[in-house]
């Protein structure tokens, strides 16, 4: 597939994916009607697709979006190919800082900062703890991430053991993955093109670093600079979309990886397609998570699971490109 | 005289704790094809790295035609200098056809992709390589002889006016180590470029270099023409092992006892 094809394609699923959202839903409203709202006009339909469906479905691309593609970024950066946008503790941060607002009963501003500054605070005390007194290498900063995210799991558990029941099913979901409570996709939109214009210049250098640090330095890329820009880059990234929506799984690891089983691994291509791939991808997946046990609703981070899972697989047992 | 293309002024490495070289000054001129010999461990690798400006050294200035290589841009040294390292790792799939492409990489900017003219230096450096036919093989599926070929293949993509080579024959049978280096040495006294080279084949160097580094250890270096270097005495001393010299086909041959 050339990179022109495949990017049309993934740009008219995101266009479906976003239509589909707005159609479906404990309501199902036909796509005459919902050409009509779109249109501008008044009727039945318009407060349920402008007002509640729209901003949700937005904030589910740009959170798909903003997690393929820290995922991608990631793993280039650890050259590890199971990392995904979690492994370096960042959402274990802001775990750790939305379950405690919730403890104590703040919501609002308060709940989205402390879930915010959480992540912040684990982004920057990997850096620091995984710099020490040298350089960082991959491995360093792999291991400093993992031990540093299976302490915030630690707190997690000890907020939950001492959580009354009632609040319990609401940190369950948010830890889960949940986009029930996204409903202002400004931000989240803005960080998300952000994000992408800033990563699309280092695209062919990324490609470089793939191929280990000394290669790319042989290669013509300043290797320590690229990697901080690619390290602060993906951690932004995935500290927005975890406050914005929780943990949500999945999507970043495996989007990045069945775009490589399909289109490689030129980051030009791969990371542009990850994130409208990782967009289409929650936009359904959180569709299918609010309509298929209508009107309950699932967190969505177990339909991605349970739509990646089978698709990757098939894709693993079809074989390389 | 042809001009100076690289050049080490007071230069000392250590690695390790240990010296590679002390106070060392040294020149390439281009033509000319250096072979560097030295037991395990003495920094052969390290010595490498460093001339390409991959590790700074403890002491001493590296210039590359009159520039100190640590004010120039990584992409510009990229332009001038390539490295075959001795091992590669590739944690993600790749076919050999972008693996080869990425030897462009210092001609690339963020909105210029490979062109024709990428692509058909490319498929040149396969086929000089005799790899043609495995251009859209994964590369993972390649043995390791193919591979080495494929980093050499990348590396003339490249196309640099100074070659490093770590151990260029490794993995190679005999007909493609022939190949790669009467390829190799040809192009640079063709093209008047340059090249060094890390082999363990003593005969190798007699028979493809004109001037050899020889790390004796401690910091200690001898350097000149091959002829002059490479006597029985030279390599008892730099190996540690008796060696004997039979004269064939008016060039001088060794063999370890």
């Amino acid at each position: 597939m050339t990179p022109r094809v495949t990017l049309i394609g993934l740009l008219l699923l995101s266009g479906i994916s976003l239509l589909s959202a707005l159609a479906l839903g404990s309501i199902t409203v036909h796509w005459r009607d919902l050409w009509a709202v779109l249109q501008g006009e008044q009727g039945l339909y318009r407060n349920l697709v402008v007002d509640l469906r729209l901003p949700r479905a937005m904030a589910a691309f740009a959170t798909g979006g903003m997690l393929a593609l820290a995922g991608a970024l990631m793993q280039v950066l650890l050259r590890n190919p199971l990392a995904d946008p979690y492994i370096l503790g960042i959402s274990g941060g802001a775990a750790v800082g939305a379950l405690s607002s919730m403890l104590i009963g703040a919501s609002g501003v308060w709940f989205t900062g402390s879930a915010f500054g959480g992540a912040l605070l684990s982004m920057l005390l990997v850096f620091t703890l995984a710099r020490g007194r040298g350089s960082w290498t991959s491995t360093r900063l792999l291991l400093t991430g993992v031990v540093i995210a299976a302490g915030w799991g630690a707190v997690i558990s000890f907020i939950l053991a001492i959580s009354p029941d009632t609040h319990l099913r609401g940190m369950l979901f948010w830890l889960m993955g949940d986009l029930s409570h996204a409903q202002n996709p400004g931000t989240a939109w803005m960080v998300l093109l952000m994000g992408a214009i800033l990563c699309l210049p280092l695209a062919h250098q990324l490609n470089a670093l793939s191929r280990g640090e000394l290669q790319a330095s042989a290669l013509g890329v300043a290797v320590k600079p690229l990697r901080l820009q690619v390290y602060v880059l993906a951690s932004l990234l995935t500290a927005v979309a975890v406050t914005l929506a929780g943990s949500i799984g999945f999507v970043g690891l495996i989007v990045p990886h069945l775009l490589r089983l399909v289109i490689g691994n030129d980051q030009r291509i791969l990371l542009p397609a990850a994130v409208l791939l990782g967009g289409s991808l929650l936009t359904v997946a959180d569709t299918v998570a609010r309509t298929i046990v209508a009107p309950q609703q699932l967190p969505v981070g177990v339909i991605t699971a349970l739509l990646g899972v089978p698709v990757f697989l098939y894709l693993l047992q079809r074989g390389h490109r | 005289m042809m001009p100076v293309f690289l050049e080490a002024k007071n230069l000392t490495v250590a690695v390790a704790g240990k010296t590679v070289c002390r106070d060392w000054n040294f020149v390439i001129k281009r033509g000319e094809c250096w072979g560097m010999l030295g037991p395990n461990g003495a920094g052969k690798t390290t010595l490498l790295h460093t001339l390409a400006g991959l590790r700074a050294p403890q002491a001493g200035t590296i210039y590359l035609e009159d520039q100190p290589l640590s004010t120039l841009s990584r992409r510009h040294i990229a332009q001038c200098v390539g490295v075959l390292f001795q091992h590669s790792q590739d944690p993600f799939p790749s076919t050999v056809q972008e693996t080869v492409l990425i030897g462009r990489h210092p001609y690339l900017t963020a909105w210029r992709w490979e062109g024709e003219e990428d692509r058909r230096q490319a498929r040149d450096a396969l086929a000089q390589m005799e790899l043609v036919d495995m251009a859209i093989r994964q590369v993972e599926t390649l043995s390791g002889g193919e591979r080495q070929r494929l980093a050499i293949a990348a590396l003339l993509t490249q196309n640099p006016q100074l070659f490093l080579l770590d151990e260029p024959t490794n993995h190679l049978d005999l007909h493609h180590q022939i190949l790669v280096m009467n390829l190799l040495v040809q192009h640079i006294r063709h093209a008047r470029k340059a090249l060094l080279m890390v082999l363990h084949d003593v005969n190798m160097v007699m028979r493809y270099c004109d001037h050899v580094v020889l790390l004796v250890g401690d910091g200690n270096i001898l350097y000149g023409t091959t002829d002059e270097m490479l006597t029985r005495e030279n390599l008892e001393n730099l190996y540690k092992h008796p060696v004997h010299c039979i004269e064939a086909q008016g060039r001088r041959i060794f063999v370890a006892e």
